[in-house]
């Protein structure tokens, strides 16, 4: 792994008690086929990480073993200091696709993940406020956008009050206006609530804007890492912008061979 | 999308004109009353045999019948269903069993039923419970095996336990299908329930029609088969409304 930039310091203060998300050595198999291989990677609490790299290299795996949907091959993950078993209950994973229950309502979709208490229906309709859907409680989603959809699915994830959100491409079927709503959403949202947050991309742009950090993954290992201490909201056309998601875009379409010119 | 007015009326041109001329041509004598008699005797023979208590008294006795054996033979066959589309075990070891005995016609084990319990209910429960049990079943099991995973991986990141994610995800995934099964196991409880009453009963709908035969009272037979056909459309739009309010939420049954 190849530290780019070192500017900012490592620890953030973390507003929240958020658990650190530690993997070492991370690797998993599917059969003889190695997906991931040796991954080693701390993430801080409170902090905003992107993963890039292209389809395949093993990015969504990583996050599927980090919610405990799958178990690693070998090496070792740590919630907060304890090893990881079974489904990690302080994760959530927010998918490519809504994965809302098409038979409940927007309002019943989010108050799936709220805390099992008589009130979860009040925590799912603040949940939808943050992502202002609220009026939309009511519907099916059915008859949401695609963009809508993603909101809901978003508010399901906070309405859980995990600490730790994996996002796994949640913007990766939306449209360029939609997509850049959504990313401002999300910012707005981490800004306030602090949570930790692990966003899988293959959207060089969006990582430079969202991210504190972000990594680049190549055939099961991470190849890169770079900071970007850029002040938000983030201008797209900033000139250090430019440059980080030239660099970026240069690791991920170049590899590992020769990196990127950086 | 809003529907032409016509939409709703369309439907019954057919019927109503097939019925109206099918009455002209009786009156006019084109057709003898011995091969065909008119709606309006038919109609007639039904209220007379209403007020003599005979029609209902059939009606009744089919009606238990016929859901008696849907309510055993759905039963089992969404349990079934349920049991095999949940535990990969269960279904190597019972699906291609049951698909074994799905493939002979249930109406072809009439004499061996015969052989077994007789003229009696139980053989008539037997049949219809045996002819729809596999429709039930089979989507069922369809139903369940369909939904989609990503849902249920979801169910699983949101810490739903078993029970909850059946409740919430597998159930109602499998609902479309598990109520297509049961459209399907109507018409096969009707056909059922026509043949096993036919064979030998002294009440019900095909007595009624058998009896009459007998006695050459065509419009009581045709009365009987009229019976059979409202009944089906009966169960038919029931099923159709249970299906437009429990899958409510997908656009298509809106």
């Amino acid at each position: 792994m190849i530290a780019l930039e070192e500017s900012t310091p490592r620890t953030k203060t973390a507003i929240r008690q958020n658990p650190a998300v530690e993997l070492e050595g991370v690797g998993k198999r599917f059969g003889a086929k190695a997906v991931l291989d040796g991954v080693n990677l701390e993430i801080v609490p409170g902090e905003m990480l992107a993963i890039v790299g292209r389809s395949g290299c093993g990015k969504s795996t990583l996050l599927r073993l980090m919610v405990g949907l799958e178990s690693a091959s070998e090496g070792s993950i740590r919630i907060g200091g304890a090893p990881l078993r079974g489904p990690n209950r302080e994760a959530r994973l927010m998918f490519q696709d809504a994965a809302l229950l098409p038979w409940q309502t927007v309002l019943e979709n989010v108050a799936l993940a709220a805390s099992r208490t008589p009130d979860r229906r009040e925590e799912a309709r603040q949940a939808l406020q943050l992502v202002g859907l609220e009026e939309r409680a009511k519907e099916w989603p059915a008859i949401l956008s695609g963009g809508q959809r993603q909101r809901v699915a978003l508010a399901r994830a906070l309405a859980s009050k995990a600490s730790v959100l994996l996002l796994d491409e949640p913007l990766g079927a939306l449209d360029a206006l939609t997509r850049l709503e959504m990313q401002k959403l999300i910012e707005e949202i981490w800004l306030r609530e602090k949570f930790t947050a692990v966003l899988v991309t293959h959207d060089v742009e969006e990582a430079v804007a969202l991210a504190d950090r972000v990594l680049v993954m190549e055939d099961g290992r991470i190849i890169a890492e770079i900071r970007t201490n850029l002040s938000r909201p983030r201008n797209r056309s900033s000139v250090e912008f430019i440059t980080l998601r030239e660099k970026l875009l240069g690791w991920v379409m170049n590899g590992a061979k020769d990196g990127g010119g950086g | 999308m809003k529907h032409p007015w016509y939409s709703s009326i369309l439907p019954w041109v057919l019927p109503v004109l097939l019925v109206t001329s099918w009455q002209i041509f009786s009156q006019a004598g084109a057709i003898s009353p011995r091969v065909l008699p008119s709606p309006l005797s038919v109609i007639e023979s039904g209220i007379r045999l209403t007020k003599t208590g005979e029609l209902p008294l059939h009606l009744a006795e089919s009606f238990k019948r016929a859901a008696s054996g849907l309510v055993i033979g759905g039963l089992l066959g969404f349990l079934f269903g349920l049991f095999n589309g949940l535990s990969d075990w269960a279904r190597s070891l019972f699906d291609s069993s049951v698909q074994m005995i799905r493939n002979v016609p249930h109406l072809a084990m009439i004499p061996l039923v015969i052989l077994w319990f007789g003229i009696g209910e139980s053989a008539k429960l037997f049949l219809i419970v045996t002819g729809v049990f596999f429709p039930i079943y089979i989507n069922t099991l369809h139903g369940i095996r369909s939904v989609d995973p990503r849902l249920i991986e979801m169910g699983r990141v949101y810490g739903l336990g078993p029970f909850e994610l059946f409740q919430k995800i597998i159930l109602p995934g499998a609902l479309p299908s598990i109520l297509v099964g049961l459209r399907y196991a109507l018409g096969v409880m009707w056909l059922t329930l026509i043949v096993a009453e036919t064979i030998a009963s002294d009440n019900g709908i095909g007595f009624m029609t058998m009896n009459a035969r007998d006695f050459l009272q065509t419009d009581v037979v045709l009365l009987g088969i009229m019976l059979y056909a409202l009944l089906g459309k009966l169960a038919d739009s029931l099923t159709r409304l249970l299906e437009r309010w429990l899958l409510r939420w997908n656009p298509v049954y809106r």
